[in-house]
């Protein structure tokens, strides 16, 4: 079982205030397929999210994207990495000041440099896919948090991303408002873009995921395919987190 | 949609709960009025059997004296306008390019962040009447060429430095104020930091701070006339001039009254702003 690596994490450590997070975790993700982090808190799943578009920059070892973009080289251009890896975070972060159209068209204008009529155009097309379209002129604080985490990837999408990462980004929500967020990554998934996301629903990682990888304490403790992880774990720790959690 | 739950879209109104809560407002009005009238009797039963209740009413309530001099405080308050019309976006500017200066974090920024922050350690540390006396009259002493010597350009400039270090940090503050996780979603974007400063972080923050921002206006407004220490006729000086020239009070009490005049609206307003922004942010805190 070798995909051919569209995302390469190779023996990358990451410390925080000399508690170290990341110990050494290496995977690697195939190109047009969705792989779940799953673990406890703080086994390091949204650090990891965040080294991959070098929201943190990584103490030691590699991160490298189609075996041509290395994330984590001293002059890695950021801003282009970025452009090429969308993030959603649990708590969706909208911009509180910018309406939802602003807010998703503030960086295909500011960054990819793209004229007012085309990214708005290019939003109201995404909106419309999520079935937000009436939400264009909302302000944030008119969503619901469902509304909100889907505006939030669609933001995300706006930038054309090859990849997208997701972050628990449906553990903030109501429990009534997870269905229509998981729809959306869903549908991403089926449109085949590459997908990794940390999450603690357990059922809808054996859904969507063709790699599940279960952290702990800062590296993979095992991974595999849905059903090698969640039915036949090999290793006492992951069924014992599987039995935590489901 | 669905179909509401019997009753959801009306309200219930008792009107005899109605009634009640109406007779209440009204009892409530007329003990308040009450109140207030009985505390205004007793302050003025109180400063008229005073002993020197007659001579401060004649020193510093005279009628005469206010006509005479109120046209020209009202003339010489248009300086006091000037000087703040000029002064505020001065102060605004600075404040704003201080506050940020001192959140740069490259470490080659250092020069520029140390100098800021002295900046601002100096002068909210001198009192403002001080900057006033020191730069009015040390900077026209030092007789550079091409540096004015007029007292009314050295007190303004001192108002905005003096002022220009308090707004920093209401700023600074107002940065604070923006969470974290803003800054990180627009970087996680593709916006540069620059970019996430001026589409992100400063509008919030900027709302975040405008009541504190209005209080330091009002301030303003007042300090004007602490510029008055170094000779330029703005009200201040014109109602001291007038006071020892007929030995009568009044016109300071003349130049109050126009201070008040001003002020007192914008408090409002600033009132009604916090307010605003209060309820916004309440509104806005669940995302």
């Amino acid at each position: 079982m070798s995909p051919r690596s569209f995302i390469s994490v190779d023996g990358v450590w990451k410390s925080f205030d000399a508690h170290p997070v990341l110990r050494g975790i290496s995977l690697k993700v195939a190109r047009h397929s969705a792989t779940v982090l799953i673990g406890a808190s703080g086994s390091g799943k949204s650090t990891l999210l965040r080294c991959i578009n070098a929201l943190e920059t990584v103490d030691a070892g590699q991160i490298v994207v189609n075996q041509e973009l290395d994330v984590t080289a001293f002059s890695a251009d950021l801003d282009a990495i970025r452009r090429r890896i969308g993030i959603v975070f649990q708590s969706f972060n909208l911009f509180p000041h910018m309406r939802v159209l602003e807010n998703i068209t503030l960086g295909p204008t500011r960054v990819l440099k793209k004229s007012k009529e085309e990214s708005v155009a290019a939003a109201m097309e995404l909106l419309a896919r999520f079935g937000l379209e009436a939400k264009a002129l909302d302000y944030p604080d008119r969503l619901s948090g469902g509304q909100a985490q889907r505006v939030a990837i669609v933001r995300a999408l706006a930038m054309e991303p090859e990849i997208m990462l997701f972050d628990e980004i449906t553990s903030a929500l109501d429990p009534m408002l997870v269905g229509e967020v998981l729809d959306s990554v869903r549908e991403l998934r089926a449109g085949g873009l590459t997908i990794v996301m940390a999450t603690h629903e357990m059922s809808f990682a054996k859904e969507i995921a063709d790699q599940v990888c279960f952290l702990r304490e800062g590296v993979v403790w095992e991974s595999g395919t849905a059903a090698e992880v969640f039915e036949a774990p090999q290793h006492a720790e992951t069924k014992s987190f599987l039995h935590r959690v489901t | 949609m669905n179909t509401p739950a019997p009753g959801a879209d009306m309200v219930f109104i008792d009107p005899l709960r109605q009634e009640r809560s109406r007779k209440k407002a009204r009892r409530d009005a007329l003990v308040g009025m009450a109140s207030l009238l009985g505390f205004v009797v007793v302050i003025v039963l109180l400063v008229g059997r005073s002993s020197g209740w007659e001579t401060v009413q004649k020193t510093f309530f005279n009628g005469d004296q206010f006509v005479e001099s109120f046209p020209g405080l009202l003339q010489a308050f248009w300086l006091n306008v000037r000087i703040f019309l000029i002064a505020e976006p001065l102060i605004l500017i600075i404040g704003l390019l201080v506050a940020l200066a001192r959140t740069l974090k490259s470490p080659i920024f250092l020069p520029v962040r140390v100098l800021a922050t002295l900046y601002v350690d100096i002068f909210r540390g001198v009192p403002t009447i001080l900057v006033i006396f020191l730069l009015g009259f040390g900077m026209p002493a030092l007789q550079l060429p091409g540096v004015p010597s007029d007292a009314i350009f050295w007190g303004t400039a001192a108002l905005v430095l003096s002022y220009g270090a308090y707004v920093a940090e209401v700023f600074r503050a107002g940065i604070g104020s923006v969470h974290p996780s803003q800054a990180m979603a627009a970087r996680s974007l593709g916006l540069s930091s620059l970019q996430t400063t001026r589409f992100v972080v400063l509008p919030q923050a900027v709302r975040n701070v405008t009541p504190p921002l209005l209080n330091d206006f009002i301030s303003l407004q007042k300090d004007t006339a602490l510029v008055a220490v170094l000779g330029p006729i703005e009200v201040l000086r014109r109602a001291q001039i007038d006071t020892s020239s007929n030995f009568n009070y009044t016109p300071y009490v003349g130049a109050a009254l126009i201070f008040i005049a001003l002020t007192i609206p914008m408090t409002r307003f600033a009132d009604w702003a916090s307010a605003r922004s209060a309820r916004k942010r309440r509104a806005g805190g669940v995302a």
